[in-house]
């Protein structure tokens, strides 16, 4: 076994085991308390330029599924083509996985996939830190590799467009027609979408989707802050004017809302887990959520033409918006789930229904 | 929508603790009544098991010691009119006497509410047909049953569906009646046993091999659910959870498993339209994504007892509320305070519930563990990964195991067979799998056990190579050591490795800089700071989550681990209030324990909680980072009693009566000096070492003796010989299970009283005791004997000789605090057999009864608070309790239902009576007797047996009750003027003459009396078809002749109506 540490930009030191691909990696870390899911966490293009500490210990014990496609070109297991997370951080690493849908370990997935691990990390220690110093650049150094790298803040860059698609790509068939605007889509939303119905046509998250033709929009999740993404957002206020429905999840609830005139802050430590308890707006309903998110929108800004729809009951933040006369709402969780609970999966049904 | 006409409610507890319903419902009922409490709703509580948390008066507003039965519920009814019912907090016995009285109309009649689940989803979940029907209408797989009523349509149904089969018996509690059959012969038996407790059997498919899931799921009347925990069988299906090793969360399921179960769980509680809190139990296909529903309990379990310790998340309470009308948004975690109760928590650590059984404590019981319950408790261990949280909870449960590894040597003729057919040490057989060169793959093929355990296991193994090509403890290096200690390894198991004692291996660690560290279960892994006091240790994290303080003013109450035959829920009411008594005198309460299924792990019961082993090594860890002012042994039972020497001898101070003093009570050695000089008579008995003083000894004395090791544990290994042959036979298994300890021989007193003296002693001097008395003659250990307090005729000498004793002892062992001393008693003279300086399985009792609490007098001495002198005299109380033993023999198939010195009961209860009687008859009536209409038969032992009997034969004849009698008794009755018919011994055979097995069988007699002669082999096995055939059969069973006689006499004067209704604080 060879030695690795984990070195934070405040200075924490903290001493673990290499495993996976054996090299340095820079970028934020943020800590998820999921307990299941890390196939489905790694290939989030939400965590590009992050560093994932998993808060739960037992990490690969079933081991990783096969890299298949359907014939949509969407990955059957996983949430894009690739692992999008800097580095993964755990406690206790599962060398042997037991699982009859898996064929390697988490280790050799992230040697194949070039990202590095740490093990033997107090993953509760450093996910208090987190919790009390916010999330922070970080860096995994293999015994043997240069220290000296520099930290890197992936807000500082325009993380979307690292993730984003280059060219218009289309998925499913049917009658009614929805543009994606992919800011770091999950396969699992694009599967959500055509499992119901409809043709999928999804473009960069540049793209001037106002000059094509469509029945309902769509804006993806996506990693980073959400102020690089001006002309996404210029896009989706031309597009309100055709009182057409939009759907928008975690970085399109946010897009939404900054083109709906609201503003948005960073969260200390975001929201990474499968636990979030969210409460519809009015109802005694909530619902438990499988959330990625390190910006918030601030409620207060929105516009009056628009109300929230679900408020977050550990912390009260916003985590979800509606527009009070179009059919334009969005959410800050994950109604696509994957990975976490699918309970409020019937938001596409209710986009689906408007369009 | 809270309904506020409720303003009264009742709750049922759940009896007597047996196999498949212990102390959970004590923990379930305690933390229902508390959020009743809270809401300002007046409690009444119906239960008679006496030791309870919660039937003690700061729980519950009213408490009924009384058989939670239909007949006695109405009656508390109809004198209480609650406006609404708990029944989902009582276990099975609960839930089944809340559907009697909703479909006797009970419910109806008085207007009563249920609160929480309705009676029809309870219903529908309880009914195997129902609940496939309901489950089929939302397409939610089950496992079909095919419904039988008799063994001519289970043979029908198991052809149809194909061998194996499982048969289960409906309405039963944790698979009561319940086995698999490889084929119609199996089936014949399993089946026939079923249709005896009930009318209806199961035939299933088999899905053994197939992982078992469990989630816990909890709804609000606004629709909103939370799965609130998953769990996982380590053992795979086949093997019931109450048997299984069990691990939360799941391991080996991926997310879209684990959330298709977790979704799939949410349509079964929506449609059934639970209310409150439900567990779901699956059965998934480790080769795809099958599955199949188990069951679905719509009522708080085992497994959600378990569920709340292992997540922090206050099921009962939350679901009581619920029951209420409160939404889950309305109510806040109670962890963290400020996040809501709609949450599910994430864990950041693993928990492993290791069942502990006491097979070993029955004669002739099968060690096979199946879909039927054997255990009687169980622990829970937490770590950071799953080789700490194992090898922790081996040691926990407490039957000599070190860990895994490391421990003796495992004793079985075929490996292959012990692995495929699950025992009670099936763990250990593994182990020595790889002892023995298999590799994971064959394992896994054997036991069909998941993988991932078995690597797991085998990175134990492979720890333990390790650390054995170590030359020598001084070669360990700390990277190693560290690995060691982060796969669990205790420094006893490191040392038995390198043939050294713990301390060496305690002081190398310590110089090492390796010390565990404390982390806190917060229910959110850390992602919201919260000031929870619910902690465990682990090697695998670099910090801990709590600060420390030099320890003044606080105290640590070492609690009584897993319950086992001898140990239960007394001692964690015991252990409550001593943390309830440091609260209120101002002291910081430390309590240490790892039994999930108890109140005193309820992180709220005191200041910090550390959920973990009650070893020698855990509890000097804690210690030293606490550093309490004081440490309180004496009120868990025999464990914590154990660690006074050696706590005392590493510098910690133990408060009360002082190590020292304990040891020279407990060293039978000692404690024989310190009789001898104090004039106290004792039986004769030796200590000894060879075949040729032991042979010399019981020459000198005569048949027949009591034979035991010197440091007893709840009379294991104990036994009555009479006779060289079976003197010999047993002592090859005594030594077994203790070699350090020489073997005790002491003379056996027949036909002689047995008394009992619980006290408080406050330096040297006794200020409160309670004497009680057996209602069998000594012989029946005290934990399985009847015991009446306050003891109604005694002669003035023996009072005063009593007296005397307790004064000397308390003063020449300088007690401080509470002890209890067990005499034999004739009208010639009072012997003292044994002196515990702890307190005693019956302080609960007798605290009750006489409205004295012992333990809050005890701790205040302990605390020198020096407290007044108790004021009552018990033996002038206007009331009676009778204590009565449950035991659970029809869950222990073959093992013969005799009592002897050794315990055999799992639990007992205590109700009170205007008189001796009317108490006895509650009492008996609450651990599942039911009062013969018709007939009863009765074989009834030796001569002077058969005497004792005449009467109560007589008194059941004159009440017009049939008496059937074995030829002697037969004879004997016939010649005494009390007419009897005959029944034939089951070596016997005379045409027109009934046999006894045909007429329990065919529940022709509904009371069977079998009195051995004596205890000896011989004797025993003539009986032994007629009692099993009564467990077997489900009829009422005595064994006792001093007991049977008692009962008889008991209903023949008394009927079921004439019993008084009264609540406790009635008597005072």
């Amino acid at each position: 076994m060879k030695k690795a540490a984990l070195i934070l930009r405040n200075g924490r030191r903290m001493q673990g085991w290499s495993f996976g691909y054996d090299g340095p990696a820079s970028g934020e870390v943020v800590f998820s308390t999921a307990m299941v899911g890390y196939p489905e966490s790694l290939t989030d293009p939400s965590y590009s330029g992050q560093i994932l500490c998993v808060s739960y210990p037992l990490i690969g014990n079933y081991g990783i599924p096969p890299a298949e496609f359907d014939e949509d070109g969407l990955s059957v297991h996983f949430e894009s083509e690739k692992i999008h997370a800097k580095g993964i951080i755990i406690s206790d690493y599962s060398d042997k996985y037991s699982h009859w849908d898996a064929v390697r370990s988490l280790d050799d997935w992230l040697k194949e996939e070039k990202v590095p691990g740490i093990f033997g990390i107090d993953t509760r220690e450093l996910t208090k830190t987190l919790r009390e110093c916010g999330s922070m650049p970080g860096k995994i150094i293999p015994e043997g590799s240069a220290e000296d790298i520099p930290f890197l803040d992936p807000d500082a860059e325009n993380q979307v467009a690292a993730v984003s698609c280059r060219e218009t790509i289309r998925y499913g068939c049917g009658k009614k027609k929805i543009v994606l605007v992919d800011c770091g889509v999950k396969h699992q939303i694009i599967r959500c979408l055509v499992r119901r119905g409809v043709e999928v046509v999804r473009v960069p998250w540049d793209y001037d989707f106002n000059r094509l033709e469509w029945d309902g929009l769509f804006i993806s999740n996506g990693p980073g802050n959400p102020s690089h993404c001006g002309v996404t957002v210029e896009n989706i206020r031309k597009a309100m004017e055709r009182n057409k429905p939009i759907f928008g999840i975690c970085m399109g609830n946010q897009l939404l809302c900054m083109a709906g005139g609201a503003g948005i802050f960073k969260l200390k430590y975001g929201h990474r887990s499968h636990n979030q308890p969210v409460r519809m707006c009015g109802s005694d309903k909530c619902f438990i959520t499988s959330q990625n998110h390190g910006f918030a929108v601030d409620t207060g800004t929105l516009g009056k033409d628009w109300e929230p729809c679900f408020i977050n009951m550990n912390d009260g933040t916003n985590e979800g918006i509606r527009h009070r006369s179009k059919p334009f709402f969005s959410a800050q969780f994950h109604p696509e789930a994957s990975s976490g609970p699918v309970d409020t999966e019937f938001l596409f049904d209710e986009f689906i229904s408007l369009l | 929508m809270i309904d506020r006409s409720i303003r009264k409610v009742l709750v049922l507890g759940s009896g007597a603790l047996k196999i498949g319903e212990a102390g959970e419902f004590d923990y379930s009922g305690s933390q229902a009544l508390k959020a009743m409490r809270e809401e300002g709703i007046e409690t009444v509580l119906i239960n008679p098991n006496i030791a309870t948390v919660q039937t003690s008066e700061e729980t519950a507003g009213k408490v009924y010691f009384l058989p939670v039965t239909p007949f006695f519920v109405e009656k508390v009814i109809a004198k209480e009119r609650p406006q609404g019912i708990l029944l989902s907090f009582g276990g099975q016995t609960a839930l089944n006497c809340g559907v009697e009285l909703h479909n006797a109309g009970i419910l109806e009649k008085y207007g009563i509410k249920v609160l929480g689940t309705p009676i029809r989803a309870i219903m529908e979940t309880e009914d195997r047909d129902l609940f496939v029907r309901k489950l089929d209408e939302i397409g939610v797989k089950t496992i079909k049953s095919h419904a039988a009523a008799d063994i001519a349509e289970a043979r029908a149904a198991a052809a149809g569906i194909g061998y194996p089969v499982i048969i289960r018996a409906a309405y039963a509690l944790g698979g009561l009646g319940s086995g698999f059959c490889e084929n119609e012969e199996e089936l014949d038996a399993v089946a026939g046993k079923a249709f005896s407790f009930s009318p209806q059997v199961l035939v299933e498919k088999s899905l053994k091999g197939w992982k078992e899931i469990e989630y816990e799921v909890v709804r609000d009347a606004y629709d909103n659910c939370i799965a609130v925990c998953n769990m996982e069988n380590f053992d795979p299906l086949g093997i019931h959870t109450g048997e299984s090793i069990v691990v939360a969360p799941s391991q080996t399921l991926s997310n879209d498993e684990f959330h298709f179960l977790r979704k799939t769980a949410f349509s079964i509680v929506r449609h059934l339209g639970i209310i409150g809190e439900c567990n779901v139990q699956y059965a998934f296909d480790p080769d795809g994504e099958d599955y199949r529903v188990i069951e679905v309990n719509a009522r708080l379990s085992r497994s959600s007892a378990l569920a709340s310790k292992a997540t922090g998340y206050p099921l009962a309470f939350i679901a009581a509320k619920l029951g209420l009308g409160y939404g889950l948004f309305d109510l806040k975690n109670t962890v963290t305070k400020t996040t809501p109760a709609f949450f599910e928590p994430a864990l950041d650590y693993v928990t492993c519930k290791i069942p502990r059984w006491d097979l070993g404590k029955f004669k002739g019981v099968s060690r096979e563990i199946g879909s039927s319950m054997k255990s009687v408790g169980e622990v829970m261990a937490i770590g950071r990964n799953f080789e700490e949280a194992i090898q922790k909870g081996l040691r926990m449960i407490g039957q000599g195991a070190f860990g895994f590894v490391c421990n003796k040597p495992y004793k079985t003729e075929d490996l292959d067979c012990a692995l495929k057919n699950p025992t009670d040490t099936r763990i250990f057989a593994i182990a020595a799998a790889f002892e023995s060169g298999y590799g994971v793959d064959r394992i896994c093929k054997l036991t069909h056990i998941d993988k991932w355990f078995i690597d797991r296991l085998r990175n134990i193994e492979d720890t333990y190579r390790e650390l054995e090509a170590c030359e020598d403890l001084a070669h360990l290096d700390r990277e190693l050591f560290l690995r060691a200690k982060r796969r669990g390894f205790s420094d006893m198991q490191i040392g038995r490795v390198f043939h050294v004692g713990e301390a060496e291996v305690r002081a190398v660690r310590k110089g090492l800089g390796l010390t565990p560290h404390v982390k806190q279960i917060d229910t959110l892994a850390a992602e919201f700071p919260s000031d929870t006091n619910y902690l465990y240790l682990t090697y695998n994290g670099e910090s801990d989550d709590v600060a420390f303080t030099d320890g003044a003013g606080t105290v640590a109450v070492l609690g009584s681990g897993a319950y086992r035959i001898g140990s239960s829920v007394e001692f964690d009411w015991c252990g409550v209030n001593a943390l309830s008594t440091l609260r209120k005198s101002g002291y910081k309460s430390i309590m240490i324990n790892c039994n999930p299924e108890t109140v005193s792990t309820d992180y709220d019961v005191c200041d910090r909680l550390y959920f973990d082993d009650l070893s020698y090594e855990t509890v000097m860890d804690i210690c030293e980072k606490e550093n309490p002012s004081g440490v309180i042994v004496s009120v868990g039972g025999q464990i914590p009693n154990n660690l006074a020497v050696p706590l005392s001898r590493s510098g910690i101070r133990i408060l009360g009566t002082s190590a020292d003093d304990i040891d020279r009570a407990e060293d039978r050695k000692k404690f024989s000096v310190v009789v001898d000089r104090l004039g106290i008579d004792q039986p004769r008995w030796k200590e000894l070492t060879t075949w040729e003083e032991i042979d010399g000894f019981v020459d000198e004395v005569g048949f027949p003796v009591l034979v035991r090791p010197s440091y007893v544990l709840s009379g294991a290994a104990m036994n009555v010989c009479y006779s060289k042959k079976d003197m010999k036979t047993f002592l090859e298994m005594a030594v077994e299970v203790s070699e350090e300890h020489p073997v005790v021989i002491s003379s056996f007193m027949q036909r002689c009283r047995e008394i009992e003296c619980d006290a408080v002693a406050d330096g040297g001097r006794v200020i409160a005791s309670a004497v009680s008395e057996h209602v069998e003659y000594a012989g029946v250990h005290s934990g399985d004997a009847t015991i009446q307090f306050p003891v109604l005729k005694m002669n003035a000498a023996t009072a005063d000789g009593i007296k005397k004793t307790a004064a000397a002892i308390a003063e020449n062992l300088h007690i401080t605090g509470p002890f209890n001393i067990q005499f034999l008693a004739t009208d010639g003279y009072l012997k003292v057999i044994e002196c515990n300086l702890r307190a005693s399985r019956s302080f609960p009792f007798v605290s009750k009864v006489m409205n004295v609490n012992l333990i809050d007098l005890a701790i205040r001495c302990m605390l020198g608070e020096h407290p007044r002198p108790m004021e009552t005299d018990p033996s002038r109380l206007g009331h009676v309790g009778v204590k009565c033993s449950q035991f659970s023999f029809s869950r222990l198939s073959h093992a013969d239902p005799v009592l002897g010195v050794d315990m055999a009961s799992t639990g007992e209860v205590g109700c009170i009576g205007d008189d001796f009687d009317e108490a006895l008859l509650k009492s008996m009536l609450s651990v599942g007797h039911r009062i013969p209409e018709n007939s009863a038969l009765i074989s009834s032992g030796d001569a002077g047996q058969k005497a004792d009997m005449l009467e109560a034969c007589r008194n059941l004849h004159e009440k017009g009750i049939k008496i059937y009698a074995t030829t002697g008794t037969w004879r004997y009755l016939n010649e005494n003027g009390v007419p009897a018919a005959r029944a034939l011994w089951p070596d016997e055979d005379e045409e027109g003459t009934p046999s006894a097995i045909e007429l329990i069988r065919g529940h022709k007699v509904d009371l069977v009396v079998n009195i051995p002669k004596n205890y000896s082999e011989a004797e025993l096995g003539n009986g032994y078809a007629i009692r099993r055939a009564a467990i077997d059969f489900n009829v009422p069973l005595i064994t006792n002749s001093r007991l049977a006689t008692a009962y008889i006499r008991a209903f023949c004067g008394k009927s079921p109506e004439s019993l008084s209704i009264k609540s406790r604080d009635e008597y005072f």
